[in-house]
């Protein structure tokens, strides 16, 4: 009798036992994991002979093991996640909710609803490094057609598929120059954004390469010749402009500073703004070696900064592409010769094949963003560039010529041609202060250049393009009108 | 095995499309006012600068456009269609509620240089993944800005530099220690932050042989770069004698986070005596790949390197949050702004939406795949399973082709081709190096049981092929958008075509 009562008690405990660890296994089965699910892991466990997934981890030294939870929250519902986010980012205030003159290296453009589209594709989205070119054919095409469309506008006849940014497209720049010259020196324009600048240096900095700014002219802010003369020598591996500048000036020397690069056995390193060149003669046309810019106004958002998308061009020479780094895409054939296809070529300058000899260790790029520039470059089309290229240049001027009819306020600082971007200096008053007051007027300024180029005096940077409309600008006119009249504080 | 067909659309380039006068997209007229007060464009700019070239780019209509890249996409395998087994790649799903917020407007139409008062937000879930990314890895201080693994990377290998600098130490300390199974990008990145690269050996068990280790560890050690588990999927069990032997040299120990999701919530590389930790966010937090990016490669350190990352940070002070440039160690920045914001969304809902449960039952089910796919595959007795056959792997396993190779002739790159023909990726082909003729498998935690097993009787038909018909896997694919590519061609000096201007400029030549 106590044996038959003892064996149904320790079935009933086995059944409650299963049912507790169905439930404790159903708390943990996730959407995302389906083989979190009790039956499939207990059947898989049984598969590998163990009882428990513990046993796949008895070879992590059992002082590393992890005894307690991760301090992090607990799982939670996509709606919980949804809501959760979205009342964070209600913080935000964007360049919806008030007209935005931000620019310097990141600028407000239209994204069309085709590209956005297009990227959301999830053949596209959800896809790896197409390391098996037979079934990765769309991106590969796509990349292409990037590389191509990049050709055109820049007027080169190499591109990559992709680097991470203008700054560190910088970086790549001067090591690519370093190793082509054995030199280690590289002259840059003393106007250059910071940001650029200091990763630059983070760049060149290990190989002891060494980069040396040209002084500006004073009225203009174009490189000064005679100090490019003056440092230019047979150790310069390259010269670098930005067009337009850093503060929005269009370099107008562009074939003279080539050719004093030239004559001295440098490289020619341009930087651009693409969205320029749809008015703007490309780099290609003023003797450039290597183009480099910020592709993030071809169709990407701003995203506080990021990603953006790295362009980096050159001219056909072999010793040129055999030292270009990053992620190349060829056209080519099948085995059989009967049809188009593509892959990635020139691998044997890169990390995987060539470790610690590579041309640069970048792996992942920034392909996605390359792919809406392409289909962004696409959708305008030559007449589509040159019309927003115009736009642009309108509205910027338009902005500049109300600005400085205001007392108090000189636009630009420079007698030069701009596109885009401008200097804006308030005289009497204070940068941050003037900032302070356009937010309560629900107008965001430009940036403040005071601390980063004290010699130009109290100075904003602004930025127009095609987003902001004519009442966007009249609203800035009228609230810093306001403001100065106001006086000081 | 139903028959697989990929879309095969025989796409023109873009170039080939469209026809004169045709138009994609209206850019807003400009305001009359506003070209009565400017004039006319020709007086804007300097004639001098002006574009003379005609810019050759296509003409195309809207509806064009889009057919074209529809139809582009449709020759695109990725991981909504199903198993993507590359090695070290951690092909994982990719939740769809994390690309829909990644979209709101109060992310994407923000600007970096906005002011503080008006960017708290986004500031918030930054600080926050920080503090995250941080518990997860075991490491005091997080920085977010590099954009990729291999970026990472250099930021790590630059804080080493940083601190030996700093120490006094930098100018004997110029060597670093990879072993012979990294991922390509360890010596490359090591290579570009300035370190001359020494390779140490892997034992028979496939782990750092410890002898040979202590062997080149010397005072101009700067430091290790390690991944663990290690590209073969075996965990380092020697790594406190490793930390011990690097940090007693006087150098620093170095985290290659491609590999960190088998051990999720179960173990942590700050805890195991790792100093620099990066994190590949678009394998271990689920952040789409793109085709190639973009991704987001954030790196912890430990408290005595805080110091060195990069500017600016994200700080608190228990109000509102700040971005803080005032860093005098830092190493600078190795990009514009803070890293790849859209990505790092992503991530940040990502670790909400599993949480500390989730995340570890992530971990456990991707080491549990991956070694139901060993088993499974190593019982069709065709691929040979190099280095401790009892021993079990963590996120990966690697076979090798060689026995097959002999065999039949059939190699590592044939049976990837293969299986892209019943409908799957292949895995990662050789690699690791130390493997001839390896296939590096690695399943990831998102994939049904009934798929693994598809996958393995992939492998068994293959395998079966490759000694009754062996043409037919030699000549494979067949149902993708396109049969077998000439590399060599593609990557040959007289023949490689890199731009539609270079395609035009040799068809003239040929002319």
């Amino acid at each position: 009798m106590i044996r038959y009562n003892f064996k149904r008690l320790k079935d009933r405990f086995e059944r409650i036992h299963i049912s507790l660890v169905q439930n404790l296994a159903k708390a943990i089965s996730h959407p995302y994991i389906p083989n979190s699910e009790f039956k499939t892991k207990q059947s898989m466990l049984k598969e590998l002979r163990i009882e428990n997934i513990d046993e796949l981890y008895l070879d992590v030294p059992n002082q590393y093991r992890l005894k307690r939870r991760l301090d992090l929250p607990s799982t939670k519902s996509e709606s919980e996640v949804k809501h959760h986010i979205e009342s964070i980012l209600k913080k935000n205030t964007t360049n919806q909710d008030m007209p935005v003159f931000l620019g310097a290296g990141c600028w407000p453009h239209y994204v069309p609803a085709v590209v956005e589209n297009i990227i959301q594709r999830t053949e596209l989205l959800t896809s790896y490094t197409p390391y098996q070119p037979e079934i990765s054919q769309g991106m590969l095409q796509l990349l292409f057609e990037y590389q191509s469309l990049i050709c055109e506008l820049t007027g080169m006849d190499v591109a990559n598929s992709s680097l991470y940014d203008w700054a560190s497209a910088l970086g790549e720049a001067a090591r690519m120059a370093n190793r082509l010259t054995g030199r280690q020196e590289i002259l840059i324009p003393q106007i250059i954004h910071p940001e650029r600048y200091a990763t630059l240096t983070t760049y060149m900095e290990p190989v002891e390469i060494r980069a040396e700014k040209v002084k500006y002219e004073k009225d203009t802010g174009l490189f000064d010749l005679q100090s490019l003369e003056d440092k230019v020598s047979d150790k310069t591996a390259a010269v670098y402009v930005e067009n337009p500048s850093y503060l929005g000036f269009i370099e107008s020397q562009g074939e003279e500073i080539a050719n004093v690069a030239h004559d001295h056995g440098a490289l020619f390193i341009v930087g651009v703004d693409p969205i320029s060149l749809g008015i703007l003669k490309p780099p290609g046309d003023y003797g450039a070696d290597i183009v480099i810019g910020e592709g993030q106004p071809l169709g990407n958002h701003m995203n506080f900064g990021g990603p953006l998308l790295g362009i980096f061009a050159c001219s056909g020479e072999i010793a040129m592409i055999r030292q270009l780094p990053g992620r190349v895409i060829g056209m080519t054939t099948t085995q059989d010769g009967d049809n188009r296809g593509y892959c990635m070529v020139l691998q044997t300058r890169e990390q995987h094949i060539r470790r610690h000899k590579a041309t640069s260790n970048i792996c992942s790029n920034e392909s996605l963003c390359a792919a809406a520039s392409a289909v962004y470059m696409a959708l305008l089309g030559p007449s589509g560039l040159r019309d927003l290229g115009e736009t642009i240049t309108l509205r910027s001027h338009y902005a500049m010529k109300r600005l400085s009819e205001i007392e108090g306020i000189t636009t630009p600082i420079f007698q030069s041609s701009h596109f885009k971007e401008f200097t804006v200096n308030f005289e009497e008053r204070g940068v941050q202060e003037v900032h302070n007051k356009l937010l309560e007027h629900n107008v965001h300024g430009g940036k403040d250049i005071s601390t980063e180029f004290p010699e130009f005096g109290r100075t904003g940077l602004y930025c127009v393009t095609e987003t902001h409309s004519q009442k966007d600008i009249d609203n800035l006119v009228e609230a810093l009108e306001e403001i100065l009249r106001e006086g000081g504080v | 095995m139903k028959d697989f067909k990929q879309a095969r659309w025989n796409e023109p380039v873009i170039f080939e499309l469209g026809r004169q006068g045709r138009r994609g997209f209206i850019v807003p007229k400009v305001e009359g006012l506003i070209k009565e007060c400017v004039g006319d464009i020709g007086t804007l700019l300097p004639e001098k600068m002006v574009r003379k070239s005609s810019l050759e780019l296509p003409e195309l209509s809207e509806v064009e456009v889009v057919r074209h890249f529809t139809r582009l996409s449709q020759m695109n395998y990725c991981v909504d269609l199903g198993l993507y087994p590359l090695g070290s790649c951690t092909m994982k799903y990719n939740p769809k509620i994390d690309d829909l917020l990644a979209h709101q407007p109060s992310l994407t139409q923000l600007h970096p240089y906005q002011d503080e008062k008006t960017i708290q937000g986004i500031l918030e879930i930054l600080y926050v993944l920080g503090k995250w990314l941080a518990e997860i890895t075991g490491t005091f201080e997080v920085s977010l800005q590099p954009a990729a693994g291999a970026h990472g990377e250099l930021l790590g290998a630059l804080i080493m530099r940083a601190f030996h600098k700093l120490n006094g130490g930098l100018s004997e300390r110029t060597q670093l220690i990879v072993p012979d199974s990294a991922h390509g990008t360890n010596p490359a990145s090591a290579t570009m932050a300035g370190f001359d690269v020494v390779i140490v050996p892997s034992d028979k068990n496939g782990c750092i042989n410890i002898n040979a280790l202590r062997e080149v560890v010397s005072g101009k050690t700067a430091g290790l770069m390690l991944t663990n588990p290690n590209t073969l999927g075996i965990f380092e069990e020697n790594i406190e004698e490793i930390a011990e032997v690097i940090h007693e040299a006087g150098g620093l120990l170095y985290y290659d986070g491609a590999n960190l999701n088998a051990i999720l919530g179960k173990a942590r590389p700050g805890d195991m005596g790792f100093d620099i930790v990066h994190i590949n966010i678009h394998k271990t937090f689920g952040t789409p790949h793109g085709g190639g990016g973009p991704g987001a490669g954030p790196v912890g350190v430990s408290q005595q390197l805080e110091s060195f990352l990069p500017i600016p940070r994200v700080v608190f002070d228990g109000i509102d949050y700040h971005l803080d440039y005032d860093k005098p160690h830092t190493i600078g920045k190795v990009k514009s702004f803070y890293g790849n914001i859209g990505v790092l969304l992503r991530a940040y809902a990502y670790i909400l939406s599993l949480g500390s449960e989730g995340l570890k039952t992530a971990a456990e089910i991707s080491v549990l795949n991956a070694n139901y796919l060993l088993k499974k595959i190593a019982e069709i007795g065709a691929y040979d399973l190099p280095y401790d056959t009892e021993r079990v792997r963590k996120h990966e396993c690697v076979f090798s082709v060689k026995g097959l190779k002999q065999e039949t002739g059939v190699t590592a790159l044939n049976v990837s081709k293969r299986l892209l023909d019943y409908g799957v990726h292949a895995p990662t082909a050789y690699f690791p190096l130390i493997v001839e003729e390896a296939l590096m498998i690695e399943p990831t935690e998102s994939f049904k049981k009934e798929e693994l097993d598809r996958f393995v009787e992939a492998m068994r038909r293959v395998a079966e092929e490759a000694k009754a018909t062996p043409e037919t896997v030699l000549k494979a694919p067949m149902n993708t958008a396109v049969t077998r590519l000439d590399e060599v061609k593609a990557s040959h000096p007289k023949t490689m075509i890199l731009s539609w201007k270079m395609h035009q400029k040799r068809k003239k030549a040929s002319r």
